[in-house]
């Protein structure tokens, strides 16, 4: 189109003047509108990739996940939508919003010596709560944090095809293939610091196996993937390390427990015992390990948590509040906490959002770039991220 | 009725004179016109073939006893209610005969009826021969005379016009501009109301010739002279927006502007109090609409209204929906909030919106289940043996 390609002849005057106007990824940028001075070029895109640089003037723009991190620090923590839509973009781009620079000036300005402290992201259905997760997670990962991400505690407590009863404690239950593939994208995230920490205790697996003290942690996480039976105890084990090792003076890190689904561990799953009976979540290996990496009686680090009703068993659609998700055992279990409200986006993101689109030639219908096709939008979606994302798909 | 009452007591009279008189008797006591020789004939031959009579036929003096009987009628009614016999309208007669025999009845042709015979007996023709039998219309034998007659009439103007433009001609008078016979607002009458015009049945060929011939006649740049004519056999047409009530503006205690509007579909019935703040904002019986109605087409229903009218952000909207399904409640909303519009807009805009079809109700409803099938349509599974 010769509109795009006389923006390109513009770019090179343009990157004269503003040099800052690179691209991230060596992508081509192309100016939506270009009667309108140059400023649209960057009003949606900010260069500052680092999330520690990030303020409230960056707010409302998305910024490029350098691909580099990509696949080190986000194994299996986005939302599979969000993971199509970086396919098909071939970029990553996360905007920035409040609820997540909220999060990271807490964590920046947090006491790590006092008892972790608890952060709880909540809004309604498709607000952005995942995301602002995995923003703060690449936060954590850039400043050297060691990160447990759990991608979404639902899938822990529904849809379990093996269940072993648990070998270290006779009433509780073993996710064999769940703890596995988890242990493996706990290892690409956290390469660096496999290498670095040494269990400090000896862990017995059967008569024959055992792994003794001083060994590495990443020898206890290859040998949880490669032998799937005792993975659990695994997890649990490098859990318990990882606690006891977190606020530790000596080559101590800061460890960043970041759970998406949160509410998933109290109240009911969807599993059974051989005999039919229900399985309380506290019966399960992974769940109870888990919320004892939850309860704030460890420091050095933080818990970062989402609630999430799209995959909850039993709870009405139309809950988000953190006391209807939660319900009175895992309020009192994850109180005190700071709460995070994550709203839906604001005209400003939404116009971002909405240029985003248009720029990487994701709306393709000519009436979606006009006033009328823009107000349709809002009418429809409300302004829900993910609502405006599904209507987008198909224009 | 008399004449009904006098025919049925008289055919009871003859079907108890065959029961009764099964010889020849000559000196009866009946008061049947027709006397016959009595033999052993069963009463089926002398039933009468009811469908072969065609429709019944009343005589002038019958109608106008009616009439008589009727106008008195309205007199007596009119005391009763109390009201001045003078001026006891149709519409006053209707009223009181709905009060005095009230009925439950859906139908509306079964209810109680009082109306003037010319509207209740059919039109029919007057005996056309005279007593020698000699037909009194020249057509007569065309079988259509009243047609006949009328296409006839409308090609003797049509000449007798292009003879007066002749004539102009001739003086040097004649112009193209003359004032036309206006045909706007108007249509031509249709079969049906010509075949009771003429007091005779016509077939559509018939009909088409005579538009045709209507056509024609208007054709001809003088044919103002034959306005009246013509204007006889068009009706005006109604204008639909004329029928919509708008409501007027109200306006609430900080001087906004709302209106309310009603609207359902199927079983759903839908409120909407529609008020003009410039944030965009919809409830739902309480909750959001992206929640209420998750399905993108019952969000496209709702915003149907305010796109077509291009003011999709201007309304802030409450609404309360109950009954139904989502796709009819989504419907019924979208009726209510065209019907709230309204008074936020103007006349022409109004056309609009009905000429979309925002404002007319969605008439489908659940077809019935009849015996025999297993649904409205669907029969039951066909079995060969």
């Amino acid at each position: 189109m010769a509109l795009h390609r006389l923006s390109f002849r513009l770019r090179q005057t343009v990157a004269q003047v503003r040099p800052l106007h690179g691209s991230g990824c060596g992508q081509q940028q192309e100016a939506v509108g270009m009667e309108t001075s140059p400023e649209t070029f960057s009003i949606f895109r900010t260069q500052e990739n680092d999330p520690a640089c990030q303020s409230e003037q960056h707010l409302g723009q998305y910024y490029t996940v350098p691909p580099s991190h990509f696949h080190t620090v986000f194994p299996h923590g986005l939302p599979p939508r969000y993971q199509q839509q970086v396919k098909t973009f071939n970029e990553g781009c996360v905007m920035v919003r409040q609820p997540a620079l909220e999060l990271i000036s807490h964590l920046k300005r947090a006491d790590y010596s006092k008892p972790t402290l608890r952060y709880l992201l909540y809004g309604v259905k498709g607000s952005g709560k995942t995301m602002s997760l995995c923003h703060t997670v690449h936060y954590c990962s850039t400043q050297g944090w060691l990160v447990l991400h759990i991608p979404d505690a639902h899938l822990w407590v529904k849809n379990c095809k093996e269940l072993l009863p648990s070998s270290y404690h006779t009433s509780r239950f073993d996710q064999p293939i769940q703890a596995s593939n988890w242990l493996r994208n706990f290892r690409t995230t956290n390469e660096h610091f496999l290498s670095k920490i040494k269990l400090r205790q000896r862990y017995v697996w059967t008569k024959r196996e055992s792994t003794e003290e001083g060994r590495l942690l990443g020898e206890l996480v290859d040998m949880g993937v490669s032998r799937v039976k005792s993975s659990s105890d695994v997890v649990g084990a490098v859990l318990k390390e990882l606690r006891l090792q977190a606020g530790g003076t000596e080559g101590g890190f800061r460890l960043a427990v970041a759970v998406d689904g949160v509410n998933g561990l109290w109240g009911r799953t969807t599993l059974k015992k051989e005999d039919k009976s229900p399985v309380a979540p506290e019966e399960l290996t992974l769940v109870h390990n888990l919320r004892k990496m939850i309860n704030n009686d460890w420091c050095g680090g933080a818990v970062i948590a989402t609630l999430s009703q799209t995959g909850s068993l039993y709870a009405p659609s139309s809950a988000y509040l953190p006391q209807e998700l939660l319900g009175e055992e895992g309020f009192d279990s994850m109180d005190p906490f700071v709460p995070v409200p994550v709203y839906l986006y604001s005209e400003k993101e939404f116009e971002s959002c909405y240029l985003y689109y248009l720029d990487r030639h994701w709306l393709q219908h000519p009436h979606s770039e006009t006033e009328e096709g823009k107000k349709e939008l809002i009418f429809l979606s409300n302004r829900n991220p993910s609502v405006l994302e599904r209507l987008c798909a198909f224009l | 009725m008399a004449a009904s009452g006098g025919r049925t007591v008289g055919s009871f009279l003859w079907k108890c004179g065959n029961c009764c008189f099964n010889f020849n008797t000559v000196s009866s006591n009946l008061t049947c016109q027709v006397l016959s020789r009595q033999l052993c004939v069963s009463a089926v031959l002398h039933r009468k073939n009811l469908a072969a009579a065609g429709p019944e036929k009343f005589s002038e003096e019958f109608i106008k006893k009616q009439v008589e009987e009727f106008n008195i009628g309205k007199r007596h009614l009119a005391n009763m209610m109390g009201e001045d016999p003078e001026t006891f309208t149709q519409g006053d007669i209707d009223r009181s005969i709905a009060y005095l025999f009230p009925s439950g009845l859906f139908d509306k042709k079964a209810k109680p009826l009082m109306k003037h015979p010319d509207e209740v007996f059919p039109k029919q023709r007057a005996v056309q021969w005279g007593a020698d039998g000699r037909p009194f219309h020249f057509l007569f034998y065309t079988g259509k005379q009243s047609y006949y007659t009328l296409m006839h009439d409308t090609f003797t103007k049509a000449l007798a016009v292009e003879k007066h433009q002749d004539r102009l001609r001739g003086k040097g008078l004649f112009t193209q501009d003359t004032k036309q016979i206006s045909l706007v607002g108007s249509r031509w009458l249709l079969k049906e109301e010509l075949e009771e015009l003429l007091v005779e049945t016509i077939s559509e060929h018939d009909y088409a010739r005579f538009i045709q011939l209507m056509e024609r006649l208007l054709s001809l740049p003088y044919c103002s002279v034959e306005e009246d004519f013509v204007q006889r056999y068009r009706r005006q047409l109604e204008i639909q927006s004329s029928k919509q009530q708008v409501q007027p503006l109200q306006y609430d205690q900080h001087g906004v502007a709302y209106s309310t509007g009603d609207g359902r579909r199927k079983t759903a019935t839908g409120t909407v109090l529609l008020r003009d703040s410039s944030s965009g904002s919809i409830s739902i019986n309480g909750t959001n609409y992206v929640h209420y109605f998750p399905v993108l087409q019952d969000r496209e229903q709702l915003m149907f209204p305010l796109h077509f009218m291009g003011v999709l952000g201007r309304f802030d909207m409450q609404c309360s929906v109950s009954g139904g399904g989502h796709s009819s409640q989504a419907g019924a909303l979208r009726l209510a909030i065209s019907r709230a519009m309204l008074s936020f807009l103007s006349e022409g805009q109004v056309e609009t919106m009905r000429q979309a079809g925002l404002l007319t109700p969605d008439p489908r409803i659940k077809e019935r289940k009849k015996p025999g099938q297993e649904g409205a349509r669907r029969k039951f599974t066909w079995k060969k043996r």
